[in-house]
């Protein structure tokens, strides 16, 4: 009767004097530990030449299952390439299901770990600038 | 008025004054102390945001419970109501007075019993006082007029007079080794040898009713929230709450305060002042509180009795037969 009860006593004074222990993340000035894979905001990639690698084939916005996303295309005059005029993202409707990043031939739409996107207005549409912006700030290109 | 009079009174005033406030400090920080240890060894953090690691938490807690709204509810028994918070905390503090926290000291020609006061029945009056708490929670749950506080009152109230048995019984070996009911003496016979060598099963019945006494953890059944809410103080709210929790703390405070008394050695220990030591002693007991409470879960309600009375109340009379044996053979 005696042993199991001195038992709980050592393991629960071991994680007294254990700090590394502790699982709580503080977490504003913590931030948590995400895993590769996480799946947070879509988010525009930016290609070589500095300009949106998006080709505004559409792919995203028809395989999209919340409908969040709105491309519009336009042609470049001078390289002919096809480039999105308008690409808005509605963060209240996305699922973060990750769909528009497997159907992008081109690799434009990652979903990375933005997840923080609570907001004070009613409406929460990224435009594409926006969109671009969170790639820009991670300093990345390809 | 006689001159040596005036001094007498004054010194004991002073002493009640300082015994009160270290009390009434060891409480508050009591409240962070077992928020912090027992997050601790529940791998958590406990409060980090008040203050850094949340030292001022009890002082947030405090002001929050000074600004919540007094309610007393309509059909309750207005006068008890108001009576019971006071009938809980009150015997909680006063049994310090007979608890010796250090030796005598010689401070302008006078000599000063580390003591409130050094009465030659303190044992009694300590187990008088203490069962005065009992009618606090009785009456608590009483005058709320709702099912739940009553139901956690008699509980308690079923608990407490159970424990208090065994309590008193575990003490009784202690008293019969020193031959006095004086704290102070109890304390000066331990000068060579502790009780809880002499008397171990005298400590573990002691420990284990002091838990069931003071309604902590592995005995929290009066406030057992899955089935009552919050026991006898459901309806409190306010510095009433508040009150209740004190008592709770001083409770422990207290009861810690008798086991070292009792069997720990009082103040007796070498190198440091015995303030000093009566204080360390007394954190321990504090800590091993907080420890049981993070780690076991609670009793249900007929395993608690079994326990007290089948099991707690035999070892007990087997304990004062065994040292009375003892004394007898030793002579």
């Amino acid at each position: 009767m005696i042993l199991p009860l001195l038992k709980g006593l050592i393991l629960t004074i071991k994680r007294f004097f254990n700090p590394n222990a502790v699982v709580t993340q503080q977490y504003p000035e913590e931030r948590p530990k995400l895993p590769s894979r996480f799946r947070g905001l879509p988010e525009l990639q930016i290609g070589k030449d500095g300009r949106e690698r998006c080709i505004a084939c559409g792919l995203c916005a028809k395989v999209c299952p919340s409908k969040c996303i709105t491309v519009e295309g336009a042609t470049d005059k001078i390289t002919q390439r096809r480039y999105p005029k308008v690409y808005e993202l509605d963060a209240f409707r996305c699922i973060f299901c990750g769909f528009c990043e497997e159907a992008c031939p081109v690799r434009a739409v990652i979903l990375r770990d933005t997840f923080e996107l609570s907001t004070y207005q009613n409406k929460n549409i990224f435009d594409k600038k926006q969109l671009l912006d969170l790639t820009k700030k991670r300093k990345i290109s390809f | 008025m006689n001159k040596d009079l005036l001094i007498y009174l004054t010194i004991t005033c002073i002493k009640i004054f300082i015994v009160f406030g270290v009390i009434q400090f060891m409480i508050i920080s009591m409240i962070w102390f077992e928020r912090k240890i027992m997050a601790h060894m529940q791998v958590r953090l406990g409060p980090m945001r008040v203050g850094p690691h949340g030292l001022l938490q009890p002082i947030a807690d405090g002001i929050k419970l000074l600004f919540k709204e007094d309610i007393i509810p309509e059909k309750a028994n207005k006068f008890l109501f108001v009576l019971a918070p006071v009938m809980t905390l009150v015997p909680a503090l006063i049994t310090f007075a007979v608890i010796p926290f250090g030796d005598k000291i010689k401070i302008f020609g006078y000599s000063i019993d580390l003591v409130i006061t050094d009465i030659n029945v303190g044992f009694l009056y300590i187990f008088a006082v203490s069962s005065l708490g009992v009618y606090g929670v009785v009456m608590a749950g009483w005058a709320s007029n709702n099912k739940y506080s009553l139901l956690g009152g008699i509980r308690s109230s079923a608990q407490m007079i159970s424990y208090e048995l065994t309590l008193g019984l575990s003490l009784i070996g202690v008293v019969m080794l020193t031959g006095s009911l004086s704290l102070v003496d109890i304390v000066n016979a331990q000068a060579k040898i502790w009780n809880i060598i002499l008397q171990p099963i005298g400590f573990f019945i002691y420990v284990t009713s002091a838990f069931a006494e003071v309604n902590r953890t592995p005995f929290d059944l009066p406030e057992a929230e899955s089935e009552l809410v919050a026991g006898y103080h459901t309806e409190y709210s306010s510095m009433k709450f508040a009150m209740f929790f004190m008592a709770e703390y001083a409770n422990m405070i207290t009861v810690s305060a008798i086991a070292v008394t009792f069997f720990l050695g009082g103040w007796q220990g070498p190198f440091l002042p015995p303030v000093v030591w009566f204080m360390l002693k007394l954190s321990g007991c504090l800590f091993f509180f907080i420890w049981v409470r993070s780690t076991y879960p609670r009793l249900r309600y007929d395993q608690l009795m079994h326990f007290g009375w089948k099991f707690l109340l035999p070892l007990s009379l087997f304990n004062i037969l065994i040292t009375g044996l003892v004394m007898v053979i030793k002579g």
